[in-house]
């Protein structure tokens, strides 16, 4: 795909001066653009009609682009992705709205076995420009089944792309350019992030999806991120920063493929990598970022990379158990605190 | 074309899949073909009827069997042998053999061997082509076994819901793999659990090719005036066990022996005899002509090219074009 015109991700400190909108409202003036310029365009899900979205994104898209357009379905995950899938084939551009990533484990078939191996299964004649966007993560006492963070293992599949927006002009500007491959790419939003409020550029568009952003410049260590834990990232960044250790902060935003490049870049200038995954830990995104800097940047480490991932436990329902579970801001502070000087008491 | 001729042109069509199948589970013995290796062998009837119901502008979502559904669709023989070595030169390239036959030319979607993982797919083409305002139709086939799949329940619903034109082949073989029907389904009236859809759907005898043809005539004719989705259960047999690895233990040779009485072959062709339609010297005929094209076909795989392991990881996404 060609997206070479498109603008750098910005740093998130030098957010433009435009208008004051929320990430809820730029996911949704994404589908109302690109809903607008291509007939070919329809979003289907569980609820994104009538009721507005679970989470609001598509409220008033009804109304504007009628049921043939604004599809409800029934609770069938396999069914209405696999339909995406088929539609995508004959020549529409669906955005399938997966409730949340808990629910896309229904459809996981759909996804894996048909939209992620057609193209190669049928030597190169099938290509599913599908796209999938679905509420992802923690933080809000869904306990256990309602609080998962799988991107990681979405990043493992080949064929598909995953991206994670975490900033306003990212949730605005990655579903164009989703919509623009001619391949699967799943949208993970961050359900804490959708009241994420600030500036966004007037003219805001489609955005880069095939590379990192440094939302923070440093030179001590780097710490690597994603999409919910951005927030916690930038925290900690803050705090090390008064502390007088300069962090740079990277935001992979695409999870596959990987740019290794952006991460590697970094830590031959820093020399340390901390990285903050809200998935488990065993078998992570987090393990995949270590491996990469281990392979390629090992003789250019001052000290082992490190790791602040969730607690290896089906999510609780108190808040304090929950908080304590997910990567925290001290925690990543205290992490590079004893890397930056590993003989203070 | 007048019924006689149209008669000795399906058992031609069966014919030519039956021996290429022959062939197939040959040089499976030799190891030229590898991998899963399901014979349709007793089922050829359904494939050849409803693609005589089918224009060029429909679409097929088939199975791991799909072999009968691909040749009966006209995808050229030499290719899919090729793809059956994974020769570059087959339908897929290679990449997917016995099991992915795919061809866009013929709008041929596989060869998927998910089961039951295919289902939405179809439903999803046919919803693209209603929301497009094409008048085509897609027709799924799939075997009992899927009907145990939830994926089958979810779509089902779905294109009754929205009314869409597809064509759902249920090839009713009596067996998901090697579990009997009457232990899988707590009613094995299948074409009853379409029509708790809403769907109109009933049974046909598929050893029978002329009224497997019938059946999927008045289906596709339903639905291209607007009806929505039509279900037909096909009963037939495989005769075959359900692939190479198969040592074919739960089923006993009786059983087997009175469904090849049954042989779809055989019916058609008894039939066009005491028409008159065929004698021996036509029926030698066809098998001269159908041996000669798997002849060719054996030998375009064999002499085909392997792909280049390094263009492995082609494929994987799209090519950005030049």
């Amino acid at each position: 795909m060609s997206i070479v015109t498109l603008a750098e991700p910005r740093a998130a400190a030098a957010a433009p001066q435009g208008i004051r909108t929320t990430y809820r409202d730029a996911v949704r003036e994404a589908v109302r653009s690109a809903m607008r310029s291509d007939p070919r365009v329809f979003l289907m899900g569980e609820d994104v009609g009538k009721y507005g979205g679970t989470y609001a994104v598509s409220r008033g898209l009804l109304e504007e682009f009628g049921p043939e357009r604004i599809r409800d379905t029934p609770l069938s995950e396999s069914a209405f992705v696999g339909l995406g899938i088929g539609a995508a084939l004959g020549g529409l551009r669906p955005i399938v709205e997966i409730m949340t990533v808990n629910f896309s484990l229904l459809a996981l078939d759909q996804i894996m076995n048909t939209a992620a191996t057609l193209l190669h299964m049928s030597g190169g004649q099938f290509n599913v420009p599908l796209v999938i966007r679905m509420a992802t993560g923690a933080g809000r006492q869904l306990a256990a089944q309602h609080s998962h963070s799988l991107e990681g293992w979405y990043a493992h599949i080949p064929g598909i792309r995953i991206l994670a927006p975490a900033t306003l002009e990212d949730a605005r500007g990655m579903l164009p350019s989703a919509l623009a491959d001619p391949d699967p790419v799943l949208i993970f939003e961050h359900a804490l992030l959708y009241n994420l409020e600030g500036e966004l550029d007037a003219g805001a568009g489609a955005v880069p999806i095939d590379r990192a952003a440094i939302r923070r410049e440093g030179h001590d260590v780097t710490l690597v991120t994603y999409g919910g834990t951005l927030g916690i990232t930038m925290t900690a960044a803050g705090q090390l920063a008064e502390a007088g250790v300069s962090a740079e902060v990277i935001d992979l935003r695409v999870l596959r493929p990987l740019d290794t490049g952006a991460i590697l870049d970094s830590v031959r200038k820093t020399h340390r990598a901390v990285v903050i995954d809200e998935g488990w830990r065993s078998g992570s995104l987090s393990a995949e970022v270590s491996a990469r800097i281990m392979e390629g940047a090992f003789y250019d480490l001052d000290a082992p990379v490190a790791r602040v991932c969730s607690a290896e436990v089906p999510m609780p329902y108190p808040r304090h158990l929950e908080q304590y579970a997910l990567p925290r801001a001290e925690v990543i502070v205290e992490t590079v605190q004893r890397m930056v000087n590993p003989h203070a008491a | 074309m007048s019924p006689t001729a149209n008669g000795v042109a399906l058992l031609r069509a069966m014919i030519r899949i039956r021996r290429f199948e022959e062939r197939c589970a040959e040089l499976y013995q030799e190891e030229k073909i590898r991998g899963f290796l399901h014979l349709y062998i007793g089922e050829e009837a359904i494939a050849v009827g409803v693609m005589q119901s089918l224009t060029p502008e429909d679409a097929i979502v088939a199975t791991y069997r799909e072999h009968g559904h691909a040749l009966a669709r006209g995808i050229d023989m030499n290719r899919v042998m090729a793809e059956m070595y994974g020769k570059a030169t087959g339908t897929s390239g290679g990449r997917g053999g016995s099991m992915h036959l795919f061809d866009a030319k013929t709008r041929f979607f596989g060869g998927n061997a998910i089961v039951g993982g295919h289902l939405p797919l179809a439903a999803g083409l046919a919803l693209a082509d209603r929301m497009q305002g094409r008048g085509v139709v897609t027709a799924c086939f799939f075997g009992d076994g899927a009907v145990a799949e939830g994926e089958f329940h979810e779509t089902l619903n779905l294109a009754a819901l929205w009314q869409l034109p597809v064509l759902f082949c249920c090839e009713n073989n009596r067996y998901a793999m090697g579990t009997a029907l009457e232990r899988a389904q707590s009613e094995t009236e299948l074409a009853l659990k379409a029509a708790s859809y809403r769907i109109p759907a009933w049974p046909v005898d598929g050893m029978d090719v002329v009224a497997v043809e019938g059946a999927a005539r008045r289906a596709t004719g339903a639905i291209r005036a607007g009806e929505g989705p039509h279900f037909i259960e096909f009963r037939t047999y495989r005769f075959r066990a359900h692939s190479m690895f198969d040592p074919d233990l739960y089923r006993s040779k009786g059983e087997v022996e009175t469904w090849r009485r049954r042989d779809p072959i055989t019916l058609l062709t008894d039939r066009l005899r005491g028409e008159g339609a065929v004698d021996d010297a036509a029926l030698e005929g066809i098998e001269r002509e159908v041996a000669a094209e798997i002849d060719a076909a054996a030998a375009f795989a064999e002499s085909s090219e392997w792909e280049p392991v390094e263009t492995l990881a082609r494929h994987v996404t799209s090519e950005a074009p030049s």
